[in-house]
C-alpha cells in the first residue's frame, strides 16, 4: 500500500470532476489528494490524483477511471520518472520576539517565503514534495499553526515524455 | 427554424427508434406535442419505472437500443431503478427526461431533481442539454455510447426551454461519432489469442463459462462452434442462458449459487476455465478463493475493468466476444483430448439431474416444465426476481439467445411484467410469458392497465405461494424458520386482472396446469394465470452464502 500519483487528462466540461470523484467514492477508492486545473490543451483539464492501494486496487482505479467517457487518458506517474510538487500556505502564530526569529530561520532552511506579516502571525508559502511540506508542518506545530492549506500534489513526467491523449 | 422537440424527434428517428415507453408531465409537454403526430409509437405505461423496464425488455429481446421518456423530478426519479437494472446487466437504453428550464436549474424549482447527478453511478454516461443546437449531436452520441463497447444506459436530460428552443432548419447533422475519451477495443490481441489457444490445446479438463456478454455480442453461433470444435463443455451464467441450447450435450446448464451440480463440480475440477463475457459475480463464484481452484483462466471481455477485478487471470483478452471467438476459431490448430473429461461430466449429468418431488401436489417446477414443453424454446420468457426466477432458469429449456429476459445483476423485483411488455414490441411475432411470484408481480401490477389498454398479449404466470419465497427460503434455512415479514395474504389476482379488463384463471390442482397454460397461450390478448403452488417449496441446488460452489445443499452428495 503506497501512494500512487495518477495524471488524468479529462474533457473540460461541467460535471467531469463530479464523475471522477463520485466513481472513486462509490468504489471505495481512497483519494489522498486531488488537484485540478487547465492544461496545455484548451478543451482539456489535467487532474492529479494521489490514491492509496495495492497494485490490484490501483489497476482497478485506472481502469474504472478510464471507463468514464469524459476521461481521455490515465497515467500512473509513480512507475515513471516524474517531478512532483505541492504548495502549502501556513499561517503560524509568531508574536514578536525570539519565536518569530526562529520561525523565519526555519522558513529560510525550507526555502519557504513569507507572504504575509501580521503583528501576531506570519503566513509562509512553501513548495516541494509531500515529505518536505510534512516536515515543515511538523516543525512549525510547536509555535502554533493557526491555519494551513495545501494544493494537493501536481506532477509531470521528466524529460520530453508527456501524458497526452492517445485514444 | 424548428423547435428543439422536433429536432429531438427527428434525431430519434435517425437512430431508428420506432417505439418509446413513457409517461407525460409538465416539462415534457413540448416533446409530447411533437410525438402526437409523429411516426414513433408511444406506449403509455402506468408508472415511469415500467417505462424504463419496458425499454430494457425491448433492448434485450431485439438487440436494439430501448427508449423511455419521463418528465422531470418524480418522473425522472421513478426511472432510476429501471436505469440501474439496465446498467448492472449492460443493457443499451436511452432514457430521456424533461428538466426545468435552464434558468431555474439549481433553484429547487417545481418538479426539479438533479437527475444527471442522481444517475451518474448507474449510467454509462449522461447529458444535461443546455442548448437546443446540441440536440442532434447529443442524441447521436447517446445512442452510440449506449450500444457500442460494453453496452449500457445513457440518460439525456432536456430542460423545457431546450425543447421549445429554436434550431436552424437543415443544420448539418454530424456524421460519425468521435469521442476521444471513448474508444472500445473490439479485436483481441493476437498474441493473447495464441496464448489462449496454447492452453486450450494442452488442457485435459477445460470448461467454458459463458455469460451475458455472449448474448450482447450476438456470438451464440460462434460460441457453439467453438464448444463443438474444441470439444469443451460449457456452463452459462443466469445472463448467459440461451447462448447455447439448453439441451446441447456439452451444456451443463447454469452454474453458481443455484447452479446445477454437474456445472458446479465441473468448475471446481476443471484445469482450464475459459470465461467468455462474464464478470465473476459473487452469485456465480461463491467463495472466490475456491472458485475454479485448479484452473488456468482465460478471460474474454470487452470491458478491461472486468478482467482481473475479482479473479486473477492468466490470459486476459480484451475484445468483443464475437470477434475474439472468431479469431480463436480461425487460428485454432489443435484441440486438447477431452474425451475422458467429457465422459466424466456426462456421468455427473446422469447421476445428478435436477430433481424435485414430482407427486400430485402443484409444484412450481412442474409449471415451468410444462411451460417449457409447450413453448419449446420458441417464445420469450421473462421472469421476476426470486424463486420464480431461479425455477425458470433451471427448469425451462432455453434454446436461443434473447429468449430469456431477467434482471440478473440488480435483481429487481417488479422487472418482469413491464420488461415483457417491451419484449412484445421488440418481437411481436413471438409469445411472451412473464413467470412471476406473487410478491414481484404486485410491485408493478399497475401495468395490467397498460396491457389492457393496448391489448398486449403478455401472459403472466404467477407461481403464487403467498410468500416472498426466496427470502422465506433463507429464513427457513438460516434463520430457524422465523418468517419475519415474508408472508403475503392471499390476493385474488384473477379479479384484479378482470377489473382491468384482462382475462385470468386460477389453478389449484396439478392436473389443471397444462390446460390453463394452453388456454392462456391460445388467447389473443393478455392473460393472468394464478397458480396456487406448494407454499414452502425451495430452490435447490443451493450454495449457502460464503461457501464454495461445490458445497451445495438440497442435493444428493457426490
Amino acid at each position: 500500500m503506497k501512494p500512487h500519483t495518477l495524471s488524468v487528462l479529462v474533457e473540460n466540461r461541467a460535471g467531469v470532476l463530479g464523475r471522477v470523484a463520485g466513481m472513486f467514492s462509490r468504489r471505495g477508492f481512497n483519494i489522498e489528494s486531488l488537484a485540478v486545473g487547465p492544461c496545455e490543451e484548451p478543451n482539456m483539464s489535467r487532474v492529479t490524483i494521489v490514491v492509496n492501494g495495492d497494485d490490484g486496487v490501483i489497476e482497478q482505479v485506472m481502469k474504472q477511471t478510464n471507463k468514464l467517457i469524459d476521461v481521455i487518458k490515465v497515467s500512473d506517474l509513480t512507475k515513471r520518472e516524474s517531478v512532483e510538487r505541492e504548495l502549502a500556505l501556513i499561517k503560524v502564530a509568531a508574536e514578536t520576539g525570539p519565536f518569530r526569529a526562529e520561525i523565519l530561520q526555519i522558513a529560510d532552511i525550507f526555502r519557504a517565503q513569507v507572504v504575509d506579516v501580521g503583528s501576531k502571525t506570519l503566513v509562509l508559502q512553501v513548495t516541494g514534495d509531500t515529505e518536505k511540506i510534512d516536515a515543515l508542518e511538523k516543525l512549525l506545530r510547536q509555535y502554533g499553526i493557526k491555519e494551513l492549506v495545501r494544493t494537493g500534489k501536481i506532477a509531470l513526467l521528466r524529460g520530453a515524455k508527456t501524458v497526452k491523449s492517445s485514444k | 427554424m424548428k423547435t428543439g422537440a422536433k429536432t429531438l424527434i427527428e434525431a430519434l428517428q435517425r437512430e431508428g427508434v420506432d417505439t418509446i415507453f413513457g409517461y407525460p408531465g409538465g416539462v415534457v409537454l413540448p416533446i409530447y406535442d411533437e410525438l402526437y403526430d409523429s411516426s414513433i409509437r408511444h406506449i403509455l405505461v402506468r408508472h415511469e419505472q415500467a417505462a424504463a423496464h419496458a425499454a430494457d425488455g425491448y433492448a434485450r429481446a431485439s438487440g436494439r437500443v430501448g427508449v423511455c421518456l419521463a418528465t422531470s423530478g418524480p418522473g425522472a426519479c421513478n426511472l432510476v431503478t429501471g436505469i440501474a437494472t439496465a446498467y448492472m446487466d449492460s443493457i443499451p437504453i436511452v432514457a430521456l427526461t424533461g428538466q426545468v428550464p435552464t434558468g431555474l436549474l439549481g433553484n429547487d424549482a417545481f418538479q426539479e431533481s438533479d437527475i444527471t447527478g442522481i444517475t451518474m453511478p448507474v449510467t454509462k454516461h449522461n447529458y444535461l442539454v443546455k442548448d437546443a443546437a446540441d440536440l442532434d449531436r447529443v442524441v447521436q452520441e447517446a445512442f452510440y455510447i449506449a450500444r457500442t463497447g460494453r453496452p449500457g444506459p445513457v440518460l439525456v436530460d432536456l430542460p423545457k426551454d431546450v425543447s421549445t428552443g429554436q434550431v436552424l432548419e437543415g443544420a448539418p447533422v454530424p456524421g460519425t461519432v468521435s469521442l476521444r475519451g471513448y474508444q472500445p477495443t473490439y479485436q483481441g490481441h493476437v498474441r493473447q489469442i495464441d496464448k489462449a489457444l496454447d492452453l486450450i490445446a494442452n488442457a485435459e479438463r477445460p470448461l467454458v463459462y459463458a455469460g451475458g456478454g455472449v448474448i450482447l455480442s450476438e456470438a451464440s453461433a460462434e460460441l457453439l462452434e467453438f464448444v463443438e470444435t474444441a470439444a469443451v463443455p460449457v456452463t452459462t451464467t443466469l445472463m448467459g442462458l440461451g447462448a447455447v441450447p439448453g439441451d446441447h450435450p456439452l451444456n451443463l446448464g447454469m452454474l453458481g449459487m443455484h447452479g446445477t451440480q454437474s456445472a458446479n463440480y465441473a468448475v471446481t475440477e476443471c484445469d482450464l476455465l475459459i470465461a467468455v463475457g462474464v464478470r465473476f459475480d459473487d452469485r456465480v463464484t461463491g467463495k472466490i478463493e475456491t472458485f475454479a481452484p485448479n484452473a488456468a483462466v482465460i478471460h474474454i471481455d470487452i470491458d478491461p475493468a472486468e478482467i482481473g477485478k475479482n479473479k486473477v487471470v492468466d490470459v486476459p483478452i480484451v475484445g468483443d466476444v464475437k470477434a475474439v471467438l472468431q479469431a480463436l476459431l480461425r487460428r485454432m490448430q489443435k484441440r486438447g483430448d477431452t474425451a475422458n473429461w467429457v465422459s466424466r461430466i456426462n456421468a455427473w449429468k446422469a447421476q445428478y439431474p435436477l430433481c424435485y418431488r414430482d407427486d400430485d401436489h402443484l409444484r412450481p417446477q412442474y409449471v415451468v416444465e410444462q411451460l417449457s414443453d409447450l413453448l419449446k424454446g420458441e417464445g420469450i420468457v421473462v421472469s421476476e426476481v426470486g424463486q420464480n426466477q431461479m425455477w425458470t432458469a433451471l427448469y425451462y429449456c432455453f434454446k436461443k439467445p434473447r429468449t430469456w429476459i431477467t434482471s440478473g445483476g440488480l435483481g429487481t423485483m417488479g422487472y418482469g411484467f413491464p420488461a415483457a411488455i417491451g419484449a412484445h414490441y421488440a418481437r411481436p411475432d413471438l409469445p411472451v410469458v412473464d413467470v412471476a411470484g406473487d410478491g414481484s408481480f404486485q410491485m408493478n401490477i399497475q401495468e395490467l392497465g397498460t396491457v389492457a389498454h393496448y391489448q398486449i398479449p403478455v401472459k403472466v404466470v404467477i407461481l403464487n405461494n403467498m410468500y416472498l419465497g426466496m427470502v422465506r427460503q433463507w429464513q427457513e434455512l438460516f434463520y430457524d424458520r422465523r418468517y419475519s415479514y415474508t408472508e403475503l395474504p392471499a390476493v385474488d389476482f384473477v379479479k384484479i386482472a378482470n377489473a382491468y379488463g384482462v382475462e385470468g384463471l386460477r389453478v389449484e390442482e396439478k392436473a389443471g396446469v397444462r390446460e390453463a397454460l394452453e388456454t392462456a397461450l391460445a388467447t389473443d390478448g393478455p392473460f393472468v394465470l394464478d397458480f396456487r403452488v406448494e407454499r414452502e417449496e425451495n430452490v435447490f441446488p443451493m450454495v449457502p452464502a460464503g461457501a464454495a460452489i461445490n458445497e451445495m445443499i438440497g442435493v444428493r452428495q457426490e
